[in-house]
């Protein structure tokens, strides 16, 4: 984390590689404690992340990773239970015959951040859509929507701070 | 989006660097201070004997004790700005205002006094004084929330009441040089009692706003 907030892109990325197994086993263990069912783990597991990454600077390079890390996966989790808690309050199951086709999209994983990327504003969405699902870097997708490649790094930051507040509030 | 693409856009995005939550946190209260100036200097004012007041150990005694509020609540909700961060071995900070005060309250039994004990707590601005800072802090209580929103606290209820108590020390270090009443018993009943509902509406708001 230290060289990744040093600026090396590198090692940010094998780091967060490196976290997601133990993310997603904590999220899973986290969900089945809760007597709720492990679909939403990979949810969980992407807001965690978008959380590190838009939260790194509250990590102070002198203290121990594991125990911020932890905290912010702590939150994320308890944070889904409770949104799970209210929907769980307007049973979707109660509905389960007269609206077939709904309720396979609350079991679909990872279903969320694609949906709330939809609802983005169109520049922003096409940015992430193109380095995240076409893995285009920076200086291609500049070229590709006739961007400043500053312009790209805006809409990419501006897109991943937009999609954390609509997970959040969704 | 499979979450490898997640991280990939992440990395990205490594290049973004974001200011600590200091930073933003003073930038905020400095927004915020001219407003809360305003109210002060168009309603109330500073009072007009502050010169020979400044003589008067109670009346400085009451700046003692709003700084001791608002310095170590701004350094405790920094703390709690992060995520893994717990009030354990912090708290105390927080109790130095009301130990100033109870040995200001301490000081003043021992003197000659010059009212009746209810009239100095009474006193003659108590509705001015539960007035004048809650409104005093609203902007800054604004501007210390949009601050900490930067930070990602475990509490946001708890860094929320924070926020108000930085606001309320601040509101009520200005409007410590407005209010005639200096009697250490006025300061513990009626900013206390302010500082309080700042606090509370902090609390309020914050558990709505600083999730992170």
């Amino acid at each position: 984390m230290r060289s990744a907030m040093a600026g090396d892109d590198a090692a940010y990325h094998r780091l967060l590689k490196a976290v997601t197994p133990v993310l997603r086993a904590a999220a899973r263990r986290g969900l089945a404690r809760a007597g709720q069912p492990p679909d939403q783990a990979e949810d969980i597991v992407q807001e965690i992340l978008l959380a590190v990454h838009l939260k790194r600077h509250t990590w102070d390079s002198e203290a121990p990773f594991a125990p911020w890390l932890f905290a912010i996966a702590r939150n994320k989790l308890i944070d889904t239970l409770r949104r799970r808690g209210r929907r769980i309050f307007v049973n979707i199951d109660d509905f389960a015959e007269t609206l077939p086709g709904e309720v396979a999209e609350e079991t679909a994983s990872a279903a969320e951040v694609a949906t709330q990327l939809g609802a983005l504003p169109q520049r922003q969405r096409d940015v992430l859509q193109s380095i995240a699902v076409e893995s285009a870097s920076i200086r291609d997708t500049a070229a590709k929507y006739s961007m400043s490649e500053g312009a790209v790094r805006v809409a990419l930051h501006r897109g991943l701070a937009a999609l954390t507040a609509k997970l959040r509030n969704n | 989006m499979d979450t490898d693409q997640l991280i990939r856009t992440l990395a990205a995005d490594n290049a973004h660097r974001a200011p600590r939550v200091g930073a933003t946190l003073t930038m905020a209260l400095l927004v915020a201070a001219p407003l809360s100036i305003l109210i002060f200097a168009t309603f109330l004012g500073v009072r007009p004997d502050v010169m020979s007041a400044m003589h008067n150990p109670f009346f400085d005694m009451k700046f003692a004790v709003t700084l001791s509020l608002a310095i170590p609540a701004i350094i405790v909700s920094l703390h709690l700005s992060r995520p893994e961060a717990l009030m354990r071995g912090w708290g105390w900070l927080l109790l130095l205002p009301i130990g100033l005060l109870a040995v200001a309250i301490g000081g003043e039994a021992m003197m000659a006094p010059a009212m009746p004990m209810t009239m100095r707590m009474v006193g003659r601005n108590s509705r001015v004084c539960l007035l004048a800072i809650p409104a005093m802090s609203l902007p800054l209580l604004a501007g210390a929330l949009v601050g900490l929103r930067h930070g990602a606290p475990s509490n946001p209820a708890l860094a929320g009441a924070l926020a108000g108590l930085v606001s309320a020390g601040l509101a009520a270090t200005l409007y410590a040089s407005h209010c005639t009443d200096d009697s250490p018993l006025f300061v513990a009943t009626w900013y206390t009692l302010a500082t309080a509902l700042v606090a509370a509406i902090g609390a309020l708001v914050g558990s709505k706003v600083l999730r992170y």
